[in-house]
């Protein structure tokens, strides 16, 4: 006979502070609680992290692959966002 | 490594018609352009299939790998010798968990593989039916069957399926400390008396050509080897990597004293490289089919940590059913990462 499996959670630790938490992972776990506790002995058994998340993978919203192309298209013709467009002669300093 | 390709003799699916040339040409392109593929991407349902029987014959190894260094949990010779061993056995368990993840991601559910692991349909690496009969076999197997398995691993960092490489790549962190803590107990008993000597000996006596069966059939028996590179699932083949790893253990066993177990192996001025005598593939496909020293020991210890287990499962759903009900779900542990969240 198949158990159901516990909910499945995304873990994201913060490697030291200063940096912003990073997604690591999975595991799953009855409750949050739980999940923490997991994350700790799966995650960071070398002191990889000073500060979790964990957040149930069901309840991330993702984009969809498909729509990669047509959802990041409006930035691509927008070479002007970047200070490299502009052409400033070299004598002009601290620019 | 722990994924020889086990079940795939003749077996291979090959991409459907249904699936479309253009999408499977697109594929094929991303992959030969070293892009990653994502669960969420399309790929050809043989591409997953394929990635589904070798990860979670991998986390089923890293499983029942536990078992035969478990073993000497108890009786390791210090205490510093037994939290290593822990660690190392704890490690594992943990690559294990990486994997089964990892696999979870191409659709399968964790309970599925379970219970294939523990209805003895599913296939795990060939070396972990062999018992370890004294403390020197935990020496062997950190040097050998560790050594082994970074061998095969880190051409898997470079996977064509990110969740795989990227667990590969945390896992490959790890193995170095499995090597070199079994290297140094091999070390210490070949630098011992002339019984701990003999010991180190027998250990390597046993392990040796189980450890070159780790690779899995040679190339010319193993069919399934051309897609999976195509695929850039596989980097190199089974007789390649099992080449290297007879190329850069010898010399290690020469610097220990050991005599490896093969009186045809000698060195090849020509290629460079160590000639070992033919491998005995019966034994390799006995030990496949159920039938080595250890298979029903491995599977029944599975079973019954399932059994033993089932308790503190249901009471640990009960309990967060009950909380749930008693109080906002997740209550702290969100709070910490909703506060958090705006500085990310
Ligand atoms: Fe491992
Ligand atoms: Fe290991």
């Amino acid at each position: 006979m198949t158990e159901a499996d516990w909910p499945l959670f995304e873990v994201f630790i913060r490697s030291r502070s200063g940096l912003e938490h990073k997604h690591v992972g999975s595991l799953h776990a009855a409750d949050a609680r739980m999940a923490i506790e997991h994350a700790r002995d799966v995650y960071t058994r070398r002191q990889e992290g000073v500060s979790m998340w964990v957040v149930r993978s069901a309840d991330i919203i993702a984009s969809d692959p498909e729509e990669a192309d047509s959802l990041f298209e409006p930035a691509r013709d927008k070479v002007y966002r970047h200070p490299t467009f502009y052409a400033i002669p070299d004598e002009v300093k601290n620019l | 490594m722990y994924t020889q390709g086990l079940d795939t003799h003749g077996k291979e699916p090959l991409p459907t018609a249904a699936e479309g040339e253009a999408r499977a040409a697109r594929f094929q392109g991303r992959i030969d352009a070293e892009e990653k593929i994502e669960p969420k991407d399309w790929m050809p349902e043989a591409y997953r299939q394929t990635l589904i029987r070798q990860i979670s014959q991998h986390a089923h190894s890293e499983i029942v790998g536990m078992l035969p260094e478990g073993n000497w949990i108890t009786r390791a010779p210090t205490l510093k010798r037994k939290a290593v061993l822990i660690a190392k056995v704890q490690d594992e368990g943990g690559h294990g968990m990486y994997l089964y993840s990892a696999a979870e991601t191409l659709g399968i559910p964790r309970a599925q593989m379970l219970v294939q692991l523990l209805s003895g349909a599913a296939k795990y690496s060939s070396i972990f039916n062999y018992p370890t009969l004294t403390w020197a076999d935990i020496g062997a197997i950190g040097w050998l069957v560790d050594g082994a398995a970074i061998m095969n691993q880190i051409p898997l960092c470079r996977c064509s399926y990110g969740p795989y490489a990227r667990a590969m790549v945390r896992i490959c962190k790890e193995e170095s400390f499995h090597q070199r803590q079994g290297f140094e107990i091999m070390l210490t008993l070949s630098q011992g008396s002339h019984a701990q000597r003999a010991m180190a000996q027998d250990a390597l006596n046993r392990w040796w050509w189980p450890s070159l069966m780790m690779f899995g059939p040679s190339d010319a028996d193993s069919m399934h080897t051309g897609q999976s590179m195509r695929w850039k699932i596989k980097r190199f083949s089974n007789d390649e990597l099992r080449q290297r790893f007879i190329d850069v253990t010898v010399p290690q066993a020469h610097f220990l004293g050991l005599t490896i177990p093969d009186d045809e192996l000698h060195w090849d001025e020509a290629t460079q490289h160590y000639r070992a005598g033919p491998i005995d593939w019966s034994e390799f496909y006995a030990v496949l089919k159920g039938n080595g020293p250890c298979n029903r020991e491995r599977l029944e210890a599975r079973r019954r940590a399932h059994e033993a287990g089932r308790w503190v499962r249901e009471a640990a759903a009960a309990h967060a059913q009950r909380s749930q009900r008693a109080a906002p779900p997740v209550a702290g542990v969100a709070g910490v990462a909703g506060a958090a969240g705006a500085a990310a």
